[in-house]
Parts: structure tokens; C-alpha cells; sequence
């Protein structure tokens, strides 16, 4: 559990992924990924295994966010954990397309 | 957060990827990537307070703005016109700091205290090295003031739009979906560095993949011809230079570019009949205006290719119409019209255009945030949003002439003029008038060849529009003054008006 500060980094403990905090709820925050809490980008710790059930991987560019919209994650490097609240997996935010105007 | 991650992703997705050509020298993502940390070291030990640009674009823009980023300075591109006294009070407010400039002003100003100075070339050929990236070390603190931007300056002195990393940021995730563009897509980058415009087109075309093309001087001719010679498939334009092509394009023959996909304008008010020739010469391409401020990170509202073509296509006057709107807010922006008390007006009523959204800074060096209460910006600029949603904006509040205490908004006068056969641009501003206080004039350019008189302009505008907002004063002009950004310098046609009235 951590309380998250938006535009701070952050990566996973069992994987390579990688995230930048966009938004998140003012409380402690049980983040995870690949079912380990995520971690500092400064600590080095030996890495663990990931859960069997917390493996569907990460995407760059891409964007997470938990079932209320109030935790949104930006990933900035790929792994092959899956982002989560608790048990709670968040769930890729859909861009909507739009024409490129710059 | 920090700028500095959009250009880490690229190269970590696409180091190999080409990010940037400019006059045949070409830059991959690693590159850049790589340019900037040692760029930034160099920043870091030259103990500058801000990194200001004095220079037309080159690889130098993106690679000095992201190390500046990497190194926690502000960035500062200033415009390579200015020069003399208006040059040295920014470069007051700048230093100490590094400058990249051509030589010649790089030898000019390097002599001055607190400025640090580089030519161009040799800033380049510094960070230009083969070897491993530094490790990246930026802060991640969104609240870091990332880019000064002077403001254009059309009225009053120029002031310094503080642009934080969370504003920029917020503005590229909002808008741009990473690595969206494929290889083959290229990005025609005219608009000059010190233009809101032209940073933000750095950065979306870094964080979408898509190759930059850079136009270090503007004109029609080489504008289509680097769009052939590159195969650019997308350009942004200001409303004169799109005028230019469209000129030119005719003059020429009006074959189109066959690459060119997505053509964006915005950066002024954009003439119909511009639009609607561009319209006819770019049959192929997707038609987009971006409407945005300096205060905004850029777009906050955009009418998009669909939009174009349901307009163009429809009879209904108020579906028509839209052509000439800027479209409707970015997803993550919301549009409100005020009345002089700060209340929001129903669809339809003309008001000041107020913004909210992560994007928007509505902060200037040394004054008190603009943003107030509930996180609304104030533009200072005139519109109304239609029933759909659709923004109207007519010019900035400052130029409504007040005539017997009614408000007319010039743009609107404007509108009109141009639907006239013979009138090419027009500008409508207010003139002193002993009898009503302020007057309505028009300065007129007309199309090659075409005639019409004082009288006649005067019988159009009451034919469409209530009588208070026919023009007193018609003159004929050969040109109107435009800033080199496409903005119309209207204090100076003022100014001239109100002499002859």
C-alpha cells in the first residue's frame, strides 16, 4: 500500500514494466503488477516471480485505469505482468481517434 | 512527469525509426534521444538558468527544448525577428542563459553578461557523438516550467507564457495515441519554434512516431516541393501560409501533392473562401482547424475532416456554417461562454470563450494566474458555441467596437465582407466617432482584377446584417499587415483608419 503522486514513476518488482502515474485517488493504493506491489524506479531489489494469474502484460503508450477512473496509469515500458488494485485488474483505457491537428 | 519520457518512449520503441529530417540531415530517435543527454550535461555544467533559442528550425529546436527538460531549465525559443531594443529586453529576462543562435548573433550576444552562447552548427556537432545515451537522471516534477513562450505581442509588450511539464504532457497524452503513426508518415513542420504551434508539433509527431520535416523558412514554393521531395503525408499551416500554397497550387496548374493526407490549420482566423478553395485544391486530403492559445498548450478544440465534408456537403444554413467554427473541444477540454459577469450563456449567445482542462496553464512570467475560480481560463477571446457544440470564435474581445454602447464583434462583420464577389481580405476595426464613440471601419483588399465601391461594400454588409454594423469608412488597400504567424496586426489598421476618419 502507497499513496500515489501523479506525474511520479514507478516499476514493477517481478517484470520489466514500467509506469507514470497520470491520476490517482488521494488514499493508499495497493498497486501491483504481475501481482508483486510496484516499486520505486531507483530501488534494485532481486526480482520475483510473477503470478501465474497476473500475466497478461503491459503495453507502451498505453493507458490504465481502475473501474471508477480515478487511478490512471501511463505505461512507459512494456513486461509481462498485468497491472492491478488488489486483486482488481485495471483495464485499458480506449482512446478516442483523433486527427492529428499540429 | 517530465517531457523528457515522451522522446524515452520513441526510443525505446523506435530508436531505429527516423524522427527527423531537416535540409537532408537526418535524425533517428535514439539520436535525438542520445543528443539531448549530453545536451543536457552540458546545460547542467554551464550553470544557465534557462536554454533560449535565437534561430530558425533546425535539429537544434528539439534537441536543446528536450534537454532543457532533461536538465530541469526552462526552454526559451525567441522569435529571430525581433531585433535591437525589443531583442535585448527578452534577452534581459532570459539570462543567465544558454543561447543557440545562427553565428553571426551567436558571436553578437555571447559578449553580453549572463549569455552564454553557441552557434548553432557547433552546438550540434557537440552533441552529435557516437556512444551510448547518459543515463537518464531528469526530475519527474510536473510543476517544473518546462517552456517560456513570449506571447505574440500584436498589442502592449510581449509577456512569457509559462508552460509547466504537466500542461505539455497532459496535452500529448490527451491528444495523440503513441507510436500511432506508421513508417512511411511524415510531418511538414513550417510554423517557426518560437510559435506554440511549432512545439507542439514536435512533440505529437515524437510521441505518435511520425518522421518531422522541417521548413527552417517559409515560402509556397518550397513548402510543396519539400512535400514532394519528402513524400509528407501531414502539415500544419497558419492561415496566410495555407492562402500562399493555395495561391500558388492555382497558379500552378492545381495538382495537389499526391502524398499529403492531413492538412491542419489554425493560428488565426481562417478566411471561408480560403478554406473552401483549399477544399476543392485538396479534394483527397483530411481538412483539419486547430484552434488553441499559447496559454493552452495549443489545440483545445479542433473541426475535423468529417466535420469539412458535412458542412460542405449540407444545405442547412446552420450546418453550413460550421465550416467557418474551429470545431468542437478535445476530449479532456471543456468550453464555457461568458457573459461580462462571468456567467455561462445559453448556445448561441456571444460571450468570452472561457477553457478548462489539464492542458491550460493561463500563467505569465511575474503576474498572478489568470485561471480562476473553478479552474476556468478566460481566452479574451469572442464566440458562441451552436446547439451541437460547435465554437464560433470572432476575434479577441479587446477589438469589439463599442458604437452607442452596442458591442459588434468585428469578426462578424468580417464573415460577411468576405462572402462578397470582389473582396480577397478584409479587416473591420472601431474609429473614434464624435457622435457614437466608436465607428465601424473596413480596409478592404480586393481580388485581382475586381472592382467595387465604397457604396457597394456598404449595400452588402446592410443586405446581411443590421444597419449599426455597416461601415462608416470603406478604404481600398493593396495588402493588410499580417505578422510573420498569420496573425493580422489589427492595432496597425486601427491606427491607420483612424487617421483617415
Amino acid at each position: 500500500m502507497a499513496k500515489l503522486k501523479a506525474g511520479s514513476r514507478l516499476k514493477s518488482a517481478v517484470c520489466d514494466t514500467q509506469v507514470m502515474v497520470i491520476a490517482a485517488p488521494a488514499g493508499d493504493v495497493d498497486l501491483r503488477c504481475g501481482g508483486a506491489a510496484l516499486t520505486e524506479l531507483s530501488v534494485t531489489a532481486p526480482r520475483g516471480a510473477i503470478h501465474p494469474d497476473h500475466k497478461n502484460g503491459t503495453q507502451i503508450g498505453k493507458r490504465y485505469v481502475n473501474d471508477d477512473g480515478s487511478l490512471e496509469l501511463l505505461c512507459t515500458k512494456p513486461g509481462e505482468g498485468s497491472l492491478a488494485v488488489g486483486e482488481a485488474r485495471l483495464k485499458l483505457k480506449e482512446a478516442k481517434a483523433l486527427p492529428s491537428s499540429d | 512527469m517530465n517531457l523528457m519520457m515522451l522522446l524515452e518512449m520513441a526510443a525505446a520503441s523506435a530508436g531505429e525509426r527516423e524522427a527527423l529530417v531537416c535540409e537532408g540531415e537526418r535524425w533517428t530517435h535514439g539520436e535525438l534521444f542520445a543528443a539531448a543527454g549530453r545536451a543536457a550535461a552540458r546545460v547542467r555544467a554551464s550553470g544557465v538558468e534557462r536554454v533560449a533559442l535565437l534561430d530558425v528550425s533546425s535539429p537544434a529546436v528539439p534537441i536543446a527544448l528536450f534537454a532543457s527538460a532533461w536538465a530541469g531549465r526552462p526552454f526559451v525559443p525567441l522569435n529571430y525577428r525581433l531585433t535591437g531594443p525589443e531583442l535585448d529586453v527578452l534577452i534581459e529576462r532570459v539570462r543567465p542563459a544558454l543561447l543557440i543562435a545562427d553565428r553571426e548573433r551567436a558571436a553578437a550576444l555571447g559578449r553580453r553578461e549572463g549569455v552564454q552562447a553557441v552557434a548553432r552548427e557547433d552546438f550540434l556537432a557537440g552533441v552529435r557523438a557516437p556512444g551510448p545515451a547518459p543515463d537518464p537522471d531528469w526530475a519527474m516534477e510536473p510543476d517544473d516550467v518546462a517552456i517560456w513562450l513570449f506571447t505574440s505581442g500584436t498589442t502592449g509588450a510581449p509577456k512569457a507564457a509559462l508552460l509547466r511539464h504537466r500542461h505539455l504532457v497532459s496535452y500529448i497524452l490527451g491528444s495523440v495515441e503513441f507510436m500511432s503513426a506508421s513508417e512511411a508518415d511524415a510531418a511538414l513542420v513550417s510554423v517557426p519554434p518560437y510559435h506554440v504551434a511549432g512545439m507542439a508539433a514536435l512533440l505529437s509527431s515524437i510521441y505518435a512516431g511520425r518522421r518531422i520535416v522541417q521548413l527552417p523558412a517559409f515560402s509556397p514554393e518550397r513548402w510543396l516541393a519539400l512535400v514532394e521531395s519528402e513524400r509528407v503525408t501531414n502539415a500544419f499551416v497558419v492561415p496566410t501560409m495555407l492562402a500562399r500554397v493555395v495561391d500558388a497550387l492555382e497558379a500552378g496548374g492545381g495538382k495537389p501533392p499526391r502524398t499529403l493526407r492531413a492538412l491542419a490549420y489554425g493560428g488565426g482566423k481562417m478566411p471561408l473562401p480560403v478554406i473552401e478553395r483549399a477544399m476543392r485544391l485538396f479534394g483527397q486530403a483530411d481538412l483539419t482547424n486547430a484552434y488553441g492559445l499559447t496559454e493552452t498548450s495549443s489545440t483545445i478544440a479542433v473541426l475535423g475532416p468529417d466535420d469539412h465534408r458535412e458542412a460542405a456537403a449540407s444545405d442547412a444554413p446552420d450546418v453550413r456554417r460550421r465550416l467557418s467554427s474551429v470545431g468542437r473541444p478535445l476530449p479532456g477540454v471543456e468550453v464555457e461562454i461568458r457573459d461580462p459577469d462571468g456567467k455561462p450563456v445559453p448556445a448561441g449567445q456571444r460571450g468570452e470563450v472561457c477553457v478548462r482542462g489539464e492542458q491550460v496553464s493561463g500563467e505569465y512570467l511575474g503576474r498572478a494566474s489568470r485561471i480562476g475560480p473553478g479552474g476556468w481560463f478566460p481566452t479574451n477571446d469572442g464566440g458562441f458555441l451552436d446547439e451541437a457544440g460547435y465554437l464560433f470564435v470572432e476575434g479577441r474581445i479587446d477589438d469589439v467596437i463599442v458604437r452607442g454602447g452596442e458591442n459588434l464583434s468585428p469578426g462578424e462583420i468580417e464573415d460577411v465582407l468576405l462572402g462578397h464577389p470582389a473582396v480577397a481580405d478584409v479587416a473591420v476595426v472601431g474609429v473614434p466617432d464624435v457622435e457614437w464613440g466608436e465607428g465601424v471601419a473596413a480596409a478592404i483588399v480586393l481580388k485581382e482584377g475586381a472592382q467595387a465601391s465604397a457604396g457597394e461594400i456598404q449595400a452588402w454588409v446592410k443586405k446581411h446584417l443590421r444597419s449599426s454594423r455597416v461601415p462608416q469608412l470603406v478604404r481600398f488597400e493593396p495588402e493588410l499587415p499580417y505578422n510573420e504567424a498569420g496573425k493580422l496586426l489589427r492595432r496597425r489598421v486601427r491606427e491607420a483608419l483612424a487617421r483617415t476618419s
